[in-house]
Parts: structure tokens; C-alpha cells; sequence
């Protein structure tokens, strides 16, 4: 067993959540919506890797917070940028043996394909045709987003009810 | 080639905007400017020449009108606007016999459409529809109406109809669009082109069919005066346009609600008493009982005009599209 400094271990007593080797941590996510994150990046749990989520957490920046920690997967910045839709202040940390090499916050892209539902039934992405839901970003926080196609405008409700 | 120069006060710069329409789009109302709508209804103005004696201007361009939903008045001023410059029509009017009853989506079908056509106008229940074939469609696409959203070439013939009823000119009329503006496409779209004018507009309607919300939002934000109310009495002396709109009964997802609103208003001979000698009252029809029937023979009515103007400017449209500025009157 590797010798560990009295901080180190009074460190890792302090957390819920053990430090993970090489992954991601997304931090700072908005209390209660850990699983959708998990969600609108597409990981069910089935894909193997070993998943840790901490919700309503202590924050000192926001009061509570969930946390996820995905160990062996490094997420692609596309899958990153989906989190702002429901997260805006998460962060995001790449982690190769034991070290933060990247940290960012996440981004909301200024259109989203194919992460999510137009909630208008009459809408044409509703129908049999070929193509992937397409929005704009109308507004940054609070979030709201305006379909390329049919012009409805959806919130942070209709957005995260879809997970 | 069309150029239109406009002065930008602060910094004394000519602006240079290309009016060549050749190969365009005709999508939504939103994509069209104050000049190039000021355009069109120019060159739909000078039409009226060609309406009377004919043209060869579109000899052999085919236009192929694609109708999913029903339709009177846009489907035939297309058709006849398309024979009047000496072009020719092809068209799906009834789905039912078409490929669609076996299952063809919408895509498949204007992938083999614009093989037909030198362009396709496009009406189908859908939002979006049209927007979604100009991204794969190399032909033109005219939308002619989707779902509750758009009705741009309509939006264009009321915008006509108004500067040639009343002086000339749209800015500083005062404007009332009544009737069901939740589910009716020809208020939200002349909404939208209004908003390019300098006009007092005001939204009258049972609160169960008030304008969509992201339509006043987006009206305020381009600084359009707007008023909503549910009676247009208090201000009918005021109004220039008296704009009426069928309650859009199919569109309605419950019946019930339907029912609720069903003949709440309707425009009558009593309520025109002290109006403006020059109001106009426009419809983009089919009327079922909101305008009535003693109003059409009066100065005030010009939603039978309004159709006569719907030719003129699909015959602009289709010459701009297909002709670009190649026009000679």
C-alpha cells in the first residue's frame, strides 16, 4: 500500500467519492440533474466503465452540487458542450493517472443538432423524414432554446424533462 | 444585375444590396428586408401589365405545385401566374394519389419532384417543411403555407394590398389583426412583414387565441408597437387595416376548445359606424362567418382585391426567381 501524507488521507476522508485514476470529472452540476448528464452524453451504464455520482453534495461556490466521476473514458468536447444545456456551471476535468491535465467549463454551443426533442408534435424533425432536430440558442441563462425549423421555443423545464 | 443603395446616416456609407432573386428560396417572411420587400411588390406592381396582355417571360419553365393541405386561392393564382408569363404547371394536389398513400416521406418525394420542375411551391401541414426541402432541394422551393407558422407570399400580397389601397404607402398605418392568432398562419406572417414598416399594430382576438408569445417577443425586440386586446371597438375609429382571420378549427388539437371560441367574433355592417373614410378590411379567406356578408359590397372590403393582388405578386416571385432581374416590362 503507497504511503500517503496525514493531508492526503484527512483529503480523501473528506470525500464521498474516491479520486479516480484516468477519467472524467464533471463537476459543479446543478443539484439533482447528475443522471441527466449522464443521459444527454449518451452513457446508460452498460457500456462497462466504472461510474461514480455524488448528488446534493456541499458546494461551497453554489451551495449543493452533483458531481460524476467516469473512469477509463475521456469525453469528446461535443459531448462536453451538451452538458451546458442542462448544467451551465459544470466543469469539466480530464484525468490521467491521478492528475487534472485539463480542466474546463462547459460551453453552450450556439446551435445544437440531435441532442434533443423538438417538443412541437406538428414540427417536421417529429416526422419520417431524414433529420435531426436543430436548435439555436435564444437566450444563456436562464437557458432558452428556439427550433431552427418550426420556431418553438423550449426552457430549461422542457429541455430536461426529456431525460 | 439589381442593386438597391440605401444611406446609412451615421457614418454616410452607401449600402449596396443585391436584389437578384434568381434561384431563391422563398422560405419565411423573416428573410426578407424592408428593401427587398419594397422590391417585390414594385416589380408585382409593374406585373400588371403582363397580367392583362400575357408573356412569354417563363416559356418553358415548369412550376410544380405540391399541395398537402387544401387550398383555393394560393394554389390557382401560382397556376394561373405561372400560365400568364407563359410557363407551365405540374401538380400533386390530391395526396391520395399519389405515392404518399404508400408510405413516401416528403424528402423522397421532392428528390423526384425537382427532376419535374424549374421549381416547386410547397404547401404541407408540417412547420418546417419548407425549410427542410430548400436544404436538399437544387430547384427553388416557394412555401405555400406551413402548418400554423408560415405563409410568406401572402404576407407579401397583404402587404400589397395595403400600400395600393391606401396612399401608397404602408408606414404609419394603424393596423388590427383579429381573429385566431394562435393556430393562424397569414396573421403571424403579416405580423412579421409589418415589422419592417413603421406602423401601430394591434393584436385582437378571445384570449384563448392570442398571438404565439414568441411572436410578440420577437415584435418587441425589432421595436414594433404592439397592443393586444380582446375588442376592437375601442380603437375601430382609429384603424386604418382591419385585418380578419378564420378561427383555424382543424388545426385545433382538442375540439372542445374549438367549440369554446366558435363564432366569439365576427366583423358586422353596425360596428363600421364613424370608421376612417379610407379603412380597409382585408382577409386572407376562406371567410366561414367572421366578416359579414353585408360588408362585401361596401368601400371598406377588399378581401376579393386581395386576390387579384395574389397574382401579381406570385407572377413577381416567379419572374424574380426564375428570371433573376432579367425583366423587361
Amino acid at each position: 500500500m503507497e504511503d500517503k501524507s496525514k493531508s492526503e488521507i484527512d483529503t480523501e476522508k473528506e470525500l464521498r467519492v474516491r479520486k479516480i485514476k484516468n477519467g472524467t470529472v464533471i463537476d459543479h452540476i446543478s443539484p439533482g440533474n447528475a443522471l441527466n448528464v449522464l443521459k444527454i452524453v449518451g452513457i446508460t451504464g452498460k457500456e462497462g466503465m466504472i461510474i461514480s455520482i455524488a448528488m446534493n453534495v456541499p458546494s461551497k461556490k453554489s451551495g449543493t452540487k452533483d458531481v460524476v466521476k467516469i473512469e477509463n473514458k475521456e469525453l469528446a468536447p461535443e459531448e462536453i458542450n451538451r452538458i451546458a444545456l442542462i448544467s451551465p456551471n459544470a466543469t469539466i476535468n480530464i484525468i490521467r493517472d491521478y492528475e487534472v491535465i485539463q480542466k474546463n467549463k462547459v460551453s453552450l454551443e450556439e446551435k445544437i443538432r440531435g441532442v434533443i426533442k423538438c417538443l412541437n408534435p406538428n414540427c417536421i424533425t417529429n416526422g419520417n423524414e431524414p433529420v435531426k432536430s436543430f436548435f439555436r440558442i435564444e437566450q444563456t441563462n436562464p437557458i432558452s432554446i428556439r427550433c431552427e425549423y418550426c420556431d418553438r421555443i423550449m426552457d430549461y423545464d422542457d429541455i430536461t424533462q426529456q431525460f | 444585375m439589381s442593386y438597391f443603395f440605401i444611406r446609412e446616416e451615421s457614418n454616410n456609407i452607401q449600402r449596396c444590396i443585391n436584389l437578384n432573386f434568381l434561384g431563391r428560396h422563398v422560405i419565411s417572411i423573416k428573410d426578407f428586408s424592408r428593401e427587398e420587400l419594397d422590391y417585390i411588390l414594385k416589380v408585382a406592381n409593374q406585373m400588371e401589365k403582363f397580367y392583362k396582355t400575357g408573356s412569354n417571360l417563363l416559356k418553358g419553365k415548369i412550376l410544380a405545385t405540391l399541395f398537402f393541405e387544401p387550398s383555393t386561392r394560393t394554389r390557382l393564382s401560382f397556376v394561373s401566374a405561372m400560365f400568364k408569363l407563359g410557363g407551365e404547371v405540374i401538380s400533386l394536389s390530391n395526396p391520395e394519389m399519389s405515392s404518399i398513400v404508400k408510405g413516401e416521406n416528403l424528402t423522397d418525394t421532392i428528390e423526384t419532384v425537382q427532376n419535374y420542375a424549374d421549381a416547386i411551391v410547397l404547401r404541407h401541414k408540417a412547420e418546417g417543411s419548407s425549410k427542410l426541402m430548400s436544404e436538399l432541394s437544387r430547384v427553388p422551393i416557394i412555401n405555400g403555407g406551413s402548418g400554423t407558422k408560415e405563409h410568406p407570399t401572402q404576407a407579401f400580397l397583404d402587404l400589397l394590398t395595403m400600400k395600393n389601397e391606401i396612399n401608397g404607402k404602408i408606414d404609419g398605418l394603424k393596423i388590427a389583426i383579429c381573429g385566431d392568432l394562435k393556430y393562424g398562419r397569414t396573421g403571424r406572417s403579416l405580423a412579421y412583414a409589418l415589422s419592417n414598416y413603421d406602423i401601430d399594430l394591434h393584436f385582437i382576438s378571445p384570449s384563448a387565441l392570442r398571438m404565439q408569445p414568441e411572436v410578440t417577443s420577437d415584435l418587441h425586440k425589432l421595436g414594433v408597437s404592439v397592443q393586444e386586446s380582446e375588442d376592437i371597438m375601442p380603437i375601430i375609429k382609429d384603424l386604418d387595416v382591419i385585418y380578419v382571420t378564420r378561427i383555424q378549427k382543424e388545426r385545433f388539437p382538442d375540439p372542445a376548445e374549438y367549440e369554446s371560441v366558435k363564432g366569439t367574433y365576427k366583423i358586422t355592417l353596425d360596428m363600421l359606424n364613424g370608421v376612417k373614410d379610407n379603412l380597409i378590411i382585408m382577409h386572407p379567406l376562406p371567410r366561414v362567418e367572421e366578416i359579414d356578408y353585408q360588408i362585401d359590397k361596401t368601400k371598406y372590403a377588399k378581401y376579393f382585391k386581395q386576390t387579384y393582388y395574389g397574382v401579381l405578386i406570385r407572377m413577381a416571385l416567379l419572374g424574380l426567381i426564375l428570371k433573376g432581374d432579367n425583366l423587361s416590362f
